[in-house]
């Protein structure tokens, strides 16, 4: 407990004059952070397209979505839990929030948000519950009285479906997307408001970061679950081919099906992306035309050191090339998953040159410091805080996401929820 | 009853809202608390340094190190000093080894020599917490671990820090950083355990040339005050409205 560890040290590089006790303080779990607060918002957003607005060609994806928002929830928080130097105190901003802060409301917002989320689901899986539990009644096995106890639990005790009900949970859905949207939109916007507000900080500053922070957040929310529907709609595929042979009428359904639905959701993505860019290179020409005090220290740090990270992977890599393979006109699926691959990158990027970015250059703006992911641990820090970490945090969603599933099932042809 | 157990859910979903709602929220104040916070202190610690006498020795540096408990090998500190070397070509050189815990030792700066000749003017300046009237570092606190007593002084609670590190992203100045064996945000605390039973900060005590000083800037009659009040003096970054309360006679230009 009580060894010696400067935190940052490990991972900083001086450069010139700093001041003694600057170093990257907020680490890569900080970049994961509002990277995967972001997926969470765009999945949810794009369930609630289909839920809210109406938008028919959504609909396959939508319940996906909306599962997958489910298992990323968790998630979102675990960042910022594996970078507390306190993690054991996580719960004191709900017990005294200093409502200056722009962190203190992260716990309210975060579970209000999550509240939605499994309430949404919840109504729209109420139907399929019920039906399990009738079907399972009767059953003798073990494993199956507990699977069919743990639907009962699951209904809560809502056992009635006549339509009239299922009109009711229909229209509860719609609700809760509905207000589901706007608190999306500020759990994450909220998250760029975390780094916008910070005065000290060249970098973050900017009334803009909230709605950036918004716009690639749905860009990468859709990003992600377009390229997860893809996979596993692959896997059904290969598993169709192996069963029935590669001709076979059910293989070409499951392809039909899941062109429409990717070549749907790309419209959204593009807008979405168009939107992101724009924001972005609007911050950039703003910040160079009004060229503070800051701006000499900004400018050597974006054209010289982080010129390959902003331009070339970020920009170009992450939101150009992915951008010019779906508007070009054909299609394949195997484009798209290459354009989703690289705008999650481009995402991942974005928020690595604001939080790493933000921190490269000494306040006393007369040096710089660089940053080394630590990739092979040594201690708890270094796992926490290096790449360990990060696999950690990216590989849970999809753990989770294979047992919720196992009880909500969102992929393929189900009734209409 | 099918309706009421719509009705149940329904209540308790409202139910479960209304818990999440901080109590904190509401906090009452008693009669004697309010009194208290309305009542305007008539102590507010401020701090002065006269750079024209500083030599860099690191003496103050050193102090502060074994006074506050900051492991005496780590870079991190809660004071230090920086060197200034401004040369005929207009560049200015800035370099703080090790805080300045050893004085500085040597001419070279960030591993270069100067030539003597080409240097036009040369200076060194301390840094610490400014115990800002308005700071930064306690607004961005999300639990009120950081927080300022009515004498000025911000001040950090090792008990209640998260170790999120939000106010060290905050500050201007870069005095923050994370204890190394405490594991929370730590910071000069203008030796509060010392000055408010009477004694000198650590600094201030160990400083041979009278650099450093300290007094209440309420009392008209403070020494130190009449000279903050009679002189031109400067602060450190006024342009983020951080209102810092560590004074400076004979601040340049230059100065970060
Ligand atoms: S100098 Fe920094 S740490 Fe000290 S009070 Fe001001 S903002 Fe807070
Ligand atoms: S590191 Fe501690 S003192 Fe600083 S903002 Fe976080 S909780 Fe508050």
């Amino acid at each position: 407990m009580n060894d010696i560890i400067v935190h940052g040290l490990e991972w900083t590089s001086k450069d010139l004059f700093t001041y003694p006790n600057e170093f990257i303080y907020w680490s890569i779990q900080i970049v994961m952070y509002p990277y995967m607060t972001g997926l969470v918002a765009g999945a949810f957003v794009l369930s609630s397209l289909y839920h809210v607005f109406d938008q028919k060609d959504l609909k396959e994806i939508a319940r996906f979505s909306l599962v997958f928002s489910l298992a990323l929830l968790p998630v979102a928080a675990m960042p910022l839990l594996l970078h507390l130097q306190q993690p054991l105190r996580a719960m004191h901003p709900l017990m005294t929030p200093h409502f200056t802060s722009a962190i203190s409301a992260f716990g309210i917002v975060f579970l209000t948000y999550a509240l939605i989320v499994i309430s949404e689901v919840w109504f729209v899986y109420r139907r399929h519950f019920v039906e399990q539990v009738k079907e399972l009644a009767g059953e003798k096995g073990f494993g199956l009285r507990m699977k069919r106890n743990i639907f009962q639990i699951l209904t809560l005790g809502a056992m009635d479906i006549e339509p009239e009900f299922l009109a009711k949970d229909k229209k509860a859905v719609r609700i809760l997307a509905g207000i589901g949207i706007p608190v999306a939109c500020f759990l994450h916007g909220y998250a760029g408001f975390i780094f916008g507000s910070v005065k000290a900080n060249a970098l973050w500053m900017s009334p803009l970061m909230p709605v950036i922070f918004i716009m690639s957040a749905v860009v990468s929310g859709i990003a992600l679950c377009m390229l997860t529907y893809i996979i596993i709609m692959e896997y059904k595929k290969l598993k169709a081919v192996m069963a029935k042979g590669m001709g076979d009428e059910s293989v070409q359904v499951i392809r039909g099906a899941e062109m429409e639905v990717i070549s749907k959701s790309s419209r959204y993505l593009m807008s979405f992306l168009v939107a992101a860019i724009s924001l972005e290179i609007l911050d950039l020409i703003f910040r160079g035309y009004t060229a503070m005090k800051s701006w000499d220290i900004l400018r050597s740090v974006m054209y010289g050191k982080d010129f390959v990270n902003i331009f070339i992977l970020q920009y170009g890599l992450g939101n150009l090339v992915p951008f010019i393979i779906l508007v070009l006109p054909g299609r394949t699926l195997r484009r798209v998953t290459l354009a989703t691959v690289l705008i999650l990158f481009g995402v991942f990027m974005m928020r690595w040159n604001v939080v790493i970015g933000g921190q490269a250059f000494s306040l006393s703006f007369s040096g710089f410091m660089h940053y080394h992911l630590p990739i092979i641990p040594h201690s708890l820090e270094t796992f926490k805080e290096g790449l360990g970490g990060v696999l950690l945090v990216l590989s849970t969603p999809y753990i989770l996401f294979y047992f919720i599933n196992k009880f909500t099932p969102s992929l393929g042809g189900q009734r209409e929820g | 009853m099918k309706c009421s157990r719509r009705n149940f859910l329904q209540k308790s979903i409202y139910g479960a809202l209304a818990v999440t709602l901080p109590l904190t929220a509401f906090k009452i104040l008693s009669p004697g608390e309010a009194a208290a916070a309305l009542k305007e202190s008539n102590l507010r610690w401020a701090f002065l340094v006269d750079t024209r006498k500083c030599v860099g020795c690191g003496l103050c540096v050193k102090a502060c190190k074994n006074e506050n408990e900051i492991p005496y090998d780590t870079p991190v500190t809660r004071t230090w000093v920086e060197r200034y070397v401004v040369t005929r070509d207009g560049k200015t050189r800035i370099d703080s080894p090790n805080g300045a815990r050893d004085g500085f030792t040597s001419p070279e700066m960030l591993g270069e020599k100067i030539d003597e000749k080409e240097i036009t003017k040369a200076f060194f300046v301390p840094k610490l917490c400014n115990h800002c009237a308005t700071p930064a570092c306690v607004q961005v606190c999300p639990v009120g671990a950081t927080y300022q007593a009515p004498d000025g002084a911000v001040l950090v609670d090792r008990t209640w820090c998260i170790g999120c590190g939000y106010c060290i992203m905050a500050c201007p100045y870069g005095v923050r950083f994370f204890h190394p064996v405490h594991k929370v945000a730590e910071k000069c605390t203008f030796c509060y355990h010392r000055i408010s039973k009477g004694m000198q900060a650590a600094c201030v005590q160990a400083c041979p040339f009278g650099v450093r000083q300290m007094g209440n800037i309420k009392d008209p009659d403070d020494p130190v005050t009449k000279i903050i009040m009679s002189e031109r003096v400067g602060v450190l970054k006024d342009e983020y409205g951080t209102k810092p309360h560590v004074f400076y006679l004979g601040l340049d230009e230059r100065v970060r």
